[in-house]
């Protein structure tokens, strides 16, 4: 179909398996936007609804801030160590990289359980998410940030598993890249959250 | 044990639902009992179901699609029918709850499970060969995104039989869908199956949106991409963008329904509004997303069958450009009357009437695009003419809607209804019909039946002008949309007017059939050996037809728009490659039907409040992702001789159509190269 000067040219089409890598973190960039998306919607609705206490409580007495703070600094932190597990997994370093993805599931995973545990308290003080609309739209944009940290530690333990069973081969790496890609992402959303619904919710 | 799930859910006191379930449940044992009688489980379960291949994945999206186009139809048949009937004393043959669910179903449907499949399954088919690539980026997600179609669609289907369905319109619009006003499974089928579908999109537009940009021949840079390719990147990104959004809306509203909370309640604070402004902050992007694939079909199917380039190419892209970025700034035209402000209404008035200035540049191309062209009039060309007169007209009933003067005035009548079905039968269906017919041989090898493809054509256009021409009347007179009863005996010779019409779009649709039976039944006489049968312009028709699974056995290099025709005049376009090489293809897995059977069960369950039939499900689901991402063994090689010896026959087929040896070829206008060059 075409003479053979053009082989050149689309060498990259030879190499489906590295076409497929690049486009894997492509595609990963898109699904985040969507995601981002996702949040905007939750967020303007949580804007539109976040006055509407409908006589419950208010944020300025359910938030306690150095809490909130707590959390935050968990998952900033956690995020430090992903970036450290990316850069042992430049260098080549499968023990250093399985370390730096541990340490940022414990913190990840501290930083959820504090959320869950904030949601029980006030569960349990009456101020549930079918208490007013400011609850649920409260509850459902901070419970969407913690169920994708939930599905970020789960992709996190199977990615330490397969950095222990596959060593870091080409797909494992880019698997990785996406995985510390997602986790920046859910901070940034994160400084969002903090921002919108406890900094403005108290001040 | 069944959650909710009783006996009672099965309405067997009614003859109509019980007919409907009882001819769905005997034709699925019919295809059961077909496939078992010839032996074909594990050619269906290795070759389709578990395929990989974008142009095998495409036509199973056409197979949902016309099976949903049929029960969509019969919802209709059942409205018009019911209208027809029952006026004054009459109480025609439907119950109201049972008309409501009807319209909500036919909504939904034809949208959600006939539109878009029908579109993906085209997209699938054609992208990947018209910028010259072997498949999509991820073939994978391609094959789940199909499964999670299906199993969306399926949970409509089974609505019919085991509870019961919305009946509150196809956009569900609360307070209405709360459980306070709708505690039955009704709202629960439709935001499930919605929510699916609308996931499955959203995969597939993230696929198609990295296909394009990053797969493309070398050479074909973004300005010389074929126009369909242009449109549906233009639709990839208004669903990148909307779908999320629908995400929310429904999410949102099942959390008002299944945790109590208070979004959209008329209580506790909650603002119905939101979700009317959510839902169409995504429902508007998608009339652009079911109807700019279509202007990239008649833009291709217009300039093949008029033998020259489309005029305007650059304006065309332009044009759908704008109308990407407009489409986001026009939701509140949707309900104008809802209680917004002067001056936001005249603000999305404005845009509205904007809107309609890149819409019309459009068909200024297509006319351009014929004037002086030596226009072949296929089937194809039919239905692109119908759509452009049909069309233009639907749009300046569109563009007075689109004032809120206007608007408060004819707001949910029927006017609006014709004003819809116009867009989206002539524009999105028209256009869907017209690349089906177009690309039938690409898919099979056979060109469709053109007489039967022409009556079908004046049935529908005609039975269109028949049923919806009326409602533009009845609407001007006042009558309200969704009326199940009336009393005004004005409005019932239109009504029976627009049943008859309807009556001529059924006999239509079942033409379409015989077309399909026919063309397949004689087959032999319309064979397309080369793979060109249309004098062809883009790269699509550079393949054999059906493809081989790797499309191109070596990659085109493109110089020009319209790639294959360029190839043609420079007498290239045919000649072999010095050295044939492996082609690594993604290997077949099951799993993507897996995880669409589990998703249908995951939404049964919820609907049901099944909850450990969810949970396992669920659990299910999340295992074969996990153990998908542990199988990087997901290539296998077609190896330079098999390749060799593939191409080899498509040759030979080649060389004998161009001595014209095979029976069927005089009918084909493009062999081989141009012989001018």
């Amino acid at each position: 179909m075409t003479n053979s000067a053009s082989t050149l040219d689309h060498a990259s089409a030879e190499k489906p398996g590295e076409q497929m890598l690049t486009n894997q973190m492509f595609g990963f960039w898109i699904y985040l936007m969507s995601d981002l998306v996702l949040f905007s919607a939750i967020f303007g609705t949580f804007a539109v609804l976040c006055h509407n206490y409908a006589g419950g409580p208010t944020g300025r007495e359910l938030f306690h801030l150095p809490y909130v703070l707590l959390e935050t600094m968990l998952l900033l932190s956690s995020s430090a160590t992903c970036g450290l597990a990316m850069t042992a997994m430049r260098d080549g370093k499968k023990t250093l990289v399985i370390v730096g993805l541990a340490l940022t599931f414990a913190l990840g995973l501290g930083f959820l359980s504090l959320e869950l545990s904030e949601f029980h308290r006030m569960v349990l003080e009456g101020a549930g998410p079918g208490r007013s609309a400011f609850l649920s739209a409260f509850f459902t944009l901070v419970g969407t940030h913690g169920l994708h940290v939930g599905f970020g530690l789960l992709w996190m333990a199977v990615a330490i598993v397969q950095v222990g069973s596959k060593g870091l081969s080409a797909p494992v790496q880019s698997r990785l890249m996406r995985l510390s890609m997602f986790w920046h992402f859910l901070d940034i959303v994160w400084i969002g959250v903090f921002t919108t619904v406890y900094l403005l919710g108290v001040l | 044990m069944f959650g909710n799930l009783t006996l009672s859910a099965i309405p067997c006191d009614d003859p109509i639902i019980m007919g409907a379930v009882a001819g769905s449940i005997l034709l699925a044992l019919a295809i059961v009992a077909l496939i078992t009688w010839l032996g074909k489980w594990s050619y269906l379960w290795n070759e389709w179901l578990t395929s990989l291949d974008h142009k095998r994945i495409g036509v199973m999206y056409l197979i949902l699609a016309l099976v949903m186009l049929l029960r969509g139809l019969s919802d209709a048949v059942m409205m018009r029918a019911q209208q027809a009937l029952a006026v004054g004393s009459s109480q025609g043959f439907l119950p109201p709850w049972h008309f409501d669910q009807v319209f909500s179903a036919h909504g939904t449907i034809m949208i959600v499970f006939m539109a878009m499949p029908f579109i993906a399954g085209l997209m699938n088919i054609v992208i990947p060969q018209q910028i010259g690539a072997r498949d999509v980026a991820f073939p994978f997600l391609n094959s789940l995104s199909l499964w999670l179609t299906v199993a969306g669609a399926l949970l409509v289907m089974v609505s019919l039989g085991i509870g019961e369905f919305s009946q509150a319109g196809w956009s569900g619009y609360s307070p209405l869908t709360e459980k306070l006003y709708s505690p039955g499974t009704g709202v629960d089928y439709w935001a499930w199956a919605f929510q699916i579908a609308g996931i499955a999109s959203l995969l597939s537009a993230i696929n198609f949106f990295v296909t394009i940009l990053r797969m493309r021949a070398p050479g074909m840079n973004l300005m010389r991409m074929p126009l369909f390719t242009w449109a549906v990147l233009f639709t990839t990104v208004l669903m990148i963008c909307s779908f999320p959004v629908l995400t929310v809306a429904l999410a949102l509203l099942s959390l008002d329904r299944y945790l109590g909370m208070h979004f959209f309640s008329n209580t506790a604070g909650g603002n119905m509004m939101a979700y009317v402004n959510l839902f169409w902050m995504w429902g508007h992007p998608e009339v652009y997303i079911v109807v700019l694939p279509s202007f990239g079909i008649f833009s291709e199917v217009v300039a093949t069958f008029s033998g020259k380039r489309l005029f305007g190419y650059k304006s065309l892209v332009y044009a759908t450009g704008a109308i990407t970025i407009l489409s986001f700034g026009v939701w509140l035209h949707h309900f104008f009357t809802m209680g917004a402000s002067p001056d936001v209404n005249a603000f999305f008035g404005l845009t509205t009437m904007v809107i309609a200035v890149p819409t019309g540049v459009k068909i200024f191309n297509w006319l351009f695009t014929m004037y002086r062209g030596r226009v072949r009039l296929t089937v194809p060309m039919y239905w692109t003419l119908g759509f452009i007169s049909s069309f233009t007209a639907g749009g300046a009933a569109g563009v007075l809607m689109g004032e809120p003067p206007a608007d408060y005035v004819i707001h949910n009548s029927l006017f609006l209804v014709a004003h819809f079905h116009t867009m989206l039968i002539t524009g999105t269906l028209f256009g869907l019909i017209a690349g089906y017919s177009y690309w039938f041989p690409k898919m099979t090898g056979f060109r469709l039946n053109e007489l039967w493809g022409k009556r079908a054509f004046f049935f529908w256009l005609i039975g269109f002008y028949l049923a919806f021409g009326p409602l533009y009347l009845l609407g001007l007179m006042g009558m309200p949309r969704r009326m199940w009863h009336y009393s005004n005996p004005a409005w019932h010779p239109w009504l029976l007017v627009a049943a008859g019409g309807t009556a001529l779009i059924v006999i239509g649709t079942f033409l379409l059939l015989v077309q399909l039976f026919v063309s397949i039944r004689e087959r032999e006489t319309a064979l397309d050996p080369t793979g060109d049968p249309y004098d062809g312009r883009t790269l699509e028709w550079a393949t054999s037809s059906p493809p081989p699974i790797y499309n191109f056995a070596e990659i085109p290099v493109v110089s020009d728009i319209d790639a294959f025709m360029d190839l043609k005049e420079k007498g290239v376009a045919y000649s072999r490659p010095a050295q044939y090489h492996d082609i690594e293809i993604p290997k077949n897995s099951g799993a993507g039907f897996l995880i669409g059977v589990l998703t249908f069960l995951l939404g049964f369950a919820l609907i049901w409040y099944i909850w450990w039939l969810a949970a396992s499900s669920a659990l299910a689901i999340l295992l074969l992702v996990i153990g998908r991402s542990f199988n990087d063994d997901i290539h296998r090689i077609i190896t330079a001789p098999e390749v060799e010896r593939i191409e080899n026959e498509r040759f030979e087929k080649l060389e004998a159509a161009r001595c014209g040896r095979l029976a069927g070829t005089n009918l084909s206008f493009g062999l081989g190269e141009r012989s001018k060059t």
